[in-house]
């Protein structure tokens, strides 16, 4: 190094009139100090430092900011804080909800038996042996479980069908005809539609048809396919839509019918983002309880068929446990199992948006767009 | 008319065409027929409830004596989510699309996505299990301090079960559905327009208010409408969070419901008229939310060219 590289003190003209770039992280560290200082003084909690140490950081920088730089840099810079600070914000809830599933789920999760017995014959009596002699906590989800998946399957195999020919409909038909226009706009309007409302539409439908109080997996599955259908027809539409033409026209131009280049080219171009939409899809179903309350009922026992009887879901279990424990007088247990129940819910969605990246990301179109 | 050669019908998968497009079109159609079939069924079940004699229904009073409360309910309930997540929300995009390292943004959009992820009755869970507890102090001190505002007048609920917690969870989560289409109207925003205020030399700040924020502000209106939308008809968090009564004025007491809990909690145990009256109440829910989706999505067809919020 030579002498005439040693740094200036002088500032440079440019960012004179600037705060320093260490100014947020003093202004942060003497925000910390006081704020817990004035916690201190009122009584200690985290949450409250958190929220007074954004406080004064906020009126700190601002004001810095407002004395040294002016108003203009001084509003951008409360612009700033206010922005940062409505995503912390948002961060609180999301942390907060998966924290307490995680605590309160755990141990309904590791609880032996809880993923392959049923509720069947489970009543009060062994709750309150539970609480009161220590007895391990009988009882399981395996009737939820298989009814989520039944119904959801169900709910897929009707959907896909439907949303994919409606798509396919839109993109390579419809050439913006009013039907087609009209489809768009109450696809739209659909995916709108309050889950309940379909839960009820399916119920009502089926009460209708084949009699009053019917309630099965089928009619769940019928709710759900309702709800389905929007999200399936507007992923697939969007995939369709960016299938290059050229690859259509080529095989146009090879004398191949319009429903081969369909099924041979466009749909294979297209499949990996269809098939991450449709899990996306199965998703956000899977966890709709809603529904499936007003269509399925709620059952204790095990039930393979979804075109008659009451049939169990996850989310209907965690809902009737909370609501009504199996033992009144120690809802204990059954807050446990709603809690498991609840953390293999997240995991079961979470494990599809998951699966849905990967197929997106495995399978991306190879075509540069 | 005299058919040539090259379209005569001699070729294979003739039949396949037809039948294929067939299918397509009979798919599209079966989607109108279902939206159709949901505002047909709704209204035919619904019939006797609205024709019945007005002893006969719950409350004693008739259908609409019956109903308007809980109307009120949900609209306070929705209402109360909007005015907490909108600001959230517009936040939240403003930091996604302008204010987080490039490389981060994606990443924390995924995150904030997660939250669209988890299933409403967890949420429903939380909220009765952890966010009712936590929040009950601070009704306390709200009925103490600011108990002259009718909407915060006490006694405070003991449990924090009250209509504010629903609407806070609400909030929770219709704030991503608001979060992604603003973020995505942000993003769209011309870049020649943000750059040029930039070399005029605004602030990050001045450059969102002048540039981004006129040209987003009818798709941030219709991601409001469809989040409105969302809390209106979301069941589980009210269903589960609130222990719902006659209808108040204040927010931090028991009381006020919403059609769509009231449809969840009795629904099940219901029979014969009580079974039309609910479904009456879905239908004025459904009438409703449509209502608030179709002007949502009018919104955003107007500005179609330049919004990409669809």
């Amino acid at each position: 190094m030579t002498a005439t590289m040693t740094p200036v003190k002088k500032r440079s003209a440019l960012t004179k009139g600037q705060l320093p770039k260490w100014a947020p992280y003093v202004v942060l560290g003497l925000a910390l100090i006081l704020s817990a200082a004035i916690m201190a003084l009122i009584g200690f909690n985290a949450f409250g430092w958190g929220i007074l140490t954004a406080i004064l950081f906020t009126a700190g920088l601002v004001g810095w900011s407002a004395a040294a730089e002016g108003g203009r840099k001084a509003k951008d810079k409360l612009a700033t804080c206010l922005v940062v600070g409505s995503f912390l914000v948002a961060l609180l809830p999301l942390i907060s909800v998966i924290w307490t599933v995680l605590v309160n789920g755990l141990p309904g999760l590791t609880d032996p038996g809880f993923l392959s017995t049923s509720m069947n014959g489970v009543t009060g009596a062994f709750d309150n042996k539970t609480v009161e002699e220590g007895a391990p906590v009988v009882g399981g989800i395996y009737h939820a479980l298989i009814g989520t998946l039944l119904i959801t399957a169900v709910a897929t195999v009707i959907s896909v069908p439907v949303g994919l020919l409606t798509a396919i409909y839109l993109v390579e038909y419809g050439n913006d005809r009013p039907l087609a226009r009209s489809i768009t706009f109450f696809v739209d309007v659909m995916t709108g539609i309050p889950s309940i409302v379909a839960g009820l539409f399916a119920a009502a439908f089926f009460f209708a048809v084949v009699g009053p109080g019917t309630k099965t997996g089928a009619v769940a599955a019928v709710a759900l396919s309702v709800l389905m259908i929007p999200v399936v027809v507007r992923s697939s539409e969007e995939m369709l839509k960016i299938v290059p033409n050229e690859l259509r026209e080529a095989a146009y131009a090879l004398g191949v019918r319009k429903w081969r280049t369909i099924l041979k080219v466009v749909i294979p171009t297209a499949i990996s983002g269809i098939a991450s939409g449709v899990t996306l899809a199965i998703a956000r179903v899977i966890g709709e309880t809603a529904p499936i309350l007003v269509t399925a009922g709620f059952a204790t026992s095990i039930n393979y068929n979804v075109f008659s009887g009451w049939m169990a879901s996850l989310p209907t279990f965690i809902y009737t446990q909370i609501l009504n424990p199996t033992s009144p007088s120690n809802p204990d247990p059954s807050s446990m199992r709603a809690w498991g129940a609840a953390l293999v819910l997240i995991i079961l969605v979470m494990l599809l948006n998951l699966i849905a990246r990967l197929i997106a990301r495995m399978f991306a179109p190879k075509t540069g767009r | 008319m005299t058919t040539t050669s090259l379209t005569s019908s001699r070729g294979a998968g003739r039949a396949g065409d037809k039948v294929f497009s067939g299918a397509t079109l009979a798919a599209g159609c079966l989607i109108l027929a279902v939206l159709f079939g949901v505002a047909l069924f709704l209204v035919v079940q619904a019939f006797p409830a609205l024709t019945a004699s007005p002893d006969l229904i719950k409350g004693g009073e008739g259908f609409f004596a019956y109903i308007w409360p809980i109307v009120i309910g949900t609209l306070i309930a929705a209402t109360i989510a909007l005015v907490i997540a909108t600001p959230i929300a517009i936040g939240v995009a403003m930091f996604i699309s302008h204010f987080a390292p490039r490389q981060l943004a994606s990443g924390l959009g995924y995150v904030v996505d997660l939250l669209a992820a988890i299933p409403s009755v967890v949420y429903g869970a939380w909220g009765a299990a952890f966010l009712a507890k936590e929040i009950s102090p601070a009704y306390n001190w709200l009925a103490s301090n600011m108990g002259w505002l009718p909407i915060f007048q006490g006694p405070a609920s003991a449990t924090g079960k009250t209509i504010l917690t629903a609407g806070i969870v609400l909030a929770v989560m219709i704030l991503p559905i608001i979060t992604s289409l603003t973020r995505e109207i942000f993003l769209q925003t011309p870049k020649l327009h943000e750059e040029a205020s930039l070399a005029l030399g605004a602030t990050r700040w001045e450059m969102i208010k002048m540039a981004v924020l006129p040209f987003a502000r009818p798709g941030i209106i219709s991601a409001v409408m469809l989040g409105l939308g969302r809390a209106l008809g979301e069941t589980m968090a009210v269903a589960l969070v609130l222990s719902s009564g006659a209808l108040t004025a204040s927010l931090i007491q028991t009381g006020n419901q919403t059609i769509a809990a009231e449809i969840a909690l009795n629904f099940p145990e219901a029979s014969g008229l009580q079974v039309s009256t609910l479904i009456a109440a879905g239908l004025v829910l459904f009438v409703i939310t449509l209502g608030v989706n179709m002007i949502a999505r009018w919104i955003i067809g107007r500005h179609k060219e330049f919004s990409g919020a669809n």
